[in-house]
């Protein structure tokens, strides 16, 4: 008989160790480029935070004089997800740029339609790097499409030269240069590297709470060694995000077995092919979470995600399927819990599913929220106001 | 219920070998290619991942094979008859060879539109507003999308979005958010600078490619505020 060395998996320590990491570090590549006057790097401003990634290596998050790129998902379907994470900058007061000389990162129609190529691709990207280092801000990115699409664009331009002197060249005629970050920093990780500071501002008890995770794909999967990873969480064999702030919370993270199922997006099908979309998020994320975690709510980091598990439960509950579980972004949940307006800052109006239940468990007086965002708006219907501003909605 | 895919050799027999071969060569002339196919173990692992394949007689694995194989005559199939019911989840990165399925289709779903092929014509139908909506904005999807008509499945809700939509855009605390038309308020300038990129890499003609009505569209459209710009360029 053969012995083979088997240990049982709950013994086995994964230890990491960026030496032993399979790739290079990206970062030392860009540097050299920058010496050999290739391209100029974006510099993470100070103060940073340190966390690590999946291979052990750091990452650094700049704590402010972020710009931030934001998402056209988040803003145009479901605002109360940016609006949350600029209440977040706010109540720290942190200085931090809105821009409007920004445009998506268009990856959303590249991947569901393809009618794109990678020069353009990496040449918008390009031209909003430049946006935020030209005003001396530091991108932090809203979108996990977006993010995972400029790790790959960032990526490609050090090993492709060719694209890289064609981005040149586009950038020269744009009168601008060819940047990219030193990272490239997703908001998420900003509020995970914040979390201890959120959660000494805490006022809302989340104790109470059951919550499941979904990890964006784009996050994790793509170029997955930049995602953070904390041996403390899921002994780093899955990423730590999202599930970290929630624990920092007070929240009690559920897992359940699909956690790396995609939520049904599909880019292309979310807009033109709904029924795989809707089927897939039902049955593959929001059932299986029902019966195997039963959580108060699920937690997300991605536009396409928070829009897709949401918008999917309407004909999931049409068919009597096991549904009618609250999508949030993890900024939002973060906001609520240093005590944010449910609607005129996390403006959970915009979300389907009925979230009325997880606030009431919190403790919010969810009818006099209402009121007082209804209030707002007939102060702007009746012309007596033309917007709701920052100081309204902080009050 | 979705289609079972067919995969009969010479399924597209009106189209020559030739022209198979040739589309496979523009697969392989694209500079991805190398850091995205290495082989294929047969494993099953990108299926096992993939959602698509819960859902679709769709298979990366066989994506995978076909091109590891160079067999073009599959790849054509595969080309038409697969490849835009991948989710680009990017699940399939997972695979032991180091290949990347999703990104193998995000290349041939680039030769079939530069190509005009009508089955991505097909499978873009009724895609053409998000096309315009992108090119001519900077921003995919915008409030005023959110509409009855556009998201039935989305129940009674959207109904209430699109009525308070105005008011709604105005209770939003950030300045650069009050926008209808697009996610949030953008630059002329930033704009005049996309429509410039979209010039300088020729993704125009992709548009032409599959829609030659959005092409006529978007070329007015940008040429006229390119041209209020001081710019005299011509797509064409
Ligand atoms: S990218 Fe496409 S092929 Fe790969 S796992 Fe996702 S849906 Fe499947
Ligand atoms: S995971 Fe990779 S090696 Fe395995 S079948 Fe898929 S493409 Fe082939």
């Amino acid at each position: 008989m053969i012995h083979l060395p088997v240990t049982k998996a709950s013994e086995r320590i994964f230890k990491i160790d960026p030496d032993k990491a399979p790739t290079h570090d990206l970062k030392e590549e860009l540097f050299q480029l920058e010496k050999e006057g290739e391209l100029e790097v974006i510099r993470v401003p100070e103060p940073y935070m340190e966390v690590k990634t999946k291979y052990g290596r750091i990452k650094k998050i700049p704590v402010e004089k972020t710009w931030h790129h934001k998402s056209c998902g988040q803003c145009g379907h479901i605002p109360g997800y940016s609006t949350s994470i600029f209440w977040l900058n706010r109540a720290f007061g942190l200085d931090y740029f809105d821009p409007t000389d920004q445009t998506s990162c268009t990856a959303w129609n590249y991947y569901a339609s393809a009618t794109s190529n990678p020069e353009a691709q990496a040449a918008v990207a390009i031209r909003n790097f430049a946006a935020a280092h030209e005003v001396g801000y530091f991108p932090l990115i809203h979108c996990g499409t977006s993010f995972g699409h400029y790790k790959e664009v960032r990526h490609a331009l050090v090993h492709q030269p060719e694209l890289r002197r064609k981005v040149r060249d586009i950038m020269k005629r744009l009168g601008k240069k060819l940047v990219v970050p030193e990272e490239v920093v997703h908001y998420s990780e900003w509020v995970l590297a914040m979390k201890d500071r959120i959660a000494e501002r805490q006022v809302i008890d989340m104790s109470n709470i059951t919550a499941t995770v979904h990890p964006a794909c784009h996050y994790h999967k793509l170029i997955e060694e930049d995602a953070i990873y904390d041996s403390e969480i899921y002994g780093a064999q899955r990423s730590a995000i999202i599930t970290s702030t929630l624990k920092a919370l007070g929240i009690n993270v559920a897992d359940y077995s699909t956690w790396f199922d995609c939520c049904g997006f599909g880019f292309r099908h979310i807009l033109v092919s709904r029924d795989f979309s809707r089927s897939f998020s039902v049955q593959r994320k929001i059932e299986v979470m029902k019966e195997e975690a039963n959580p108060d709510i699920t937690v997300t980091h991605d536009t396409g995600c928070v829009t897709t598990l949401d918008q999917s439960q309407v004909v999931g509950k049409a068919h009597n399927k096991k549904v009618g579980l609250p999508v949030m972004a993890d900024s939002q949940v973060a906001a609520l819990a240093m005590g944010a307006h449910p609607y005129k800052v996390l403006q959970l109006h915009w979300h389907n599913t009925d979230n009325k239940p997880f606030l009431r468990k919190i403790g919010i007086d969810v009818d006099k929220s209402w009121a007082e965002f209804e209030a707002e708006c007939e102060l702007i219907k009746s012309g007596k106001k033309e917007y709701m501003t920052w100081e309204d909605a902080e009050k | 219920m979705p289609q079972a895919l067919d995969i009969r050799q010479n399924k597209y027999s009106d189209v020559s070998q030739e022209e198979k071969d040739r589309l496979f060569q523009e697969c392989k002339d694209d500079e991805r290619w190398s850091h995205i196919l290495y082989g294929c173990y047969e494993c099953g692992i990108c299926v096992a991942a993939c959602p698509s394949a819960r859902f679709y007689d769709f298979s990366p694995r066989l994506i995978a094979q076909a091109v590891a194989r160079e067999d073009t005559d599959l790849v054509y199939t595969l080309m038409n008859d697969s490849v835009w019911d991948c989710s680009q989840c990017f699940s399939c990165d997972r695979c032991p060879r180091g290949n990347s399925p999703g990104q193998i289709i995000t290349v041939m779903r680039e030769v079939a539109v530069k190509n005009g092929l009508n089955t991505a014509k097909e499978a873009l139908e009724g895609y053409g507003r998000i096309i315009y909506k992108i090119m001519s904005t900077g921003s995919q999807v915008s409030p005023d999308m959110l509409q009855p008509n556009a998201f039935p499945d989305w129940g009674h809700h959207v109904h209430e979005i699109a009525d308070n939509l105005e008011v709604w855009r105005k209770a939003l605390p950030p300045e650069t958010l009050h926008t209808i038309e697009t996610g949030w308020k953008v630059d002329e300038k930033t704009i005049i600078e996309l429509y410039l990129i979209w010039h300088m890499t020729g993704v125009m003609d992709l548009i032409l490619g599959i829609d030659e009505g959005l092409h006529m569209i978007l070329v007015d459209v940008m040429e006229e505020r390119l041209e209020e710009a001081g710019y005299d360029i011509e797509f064409d």
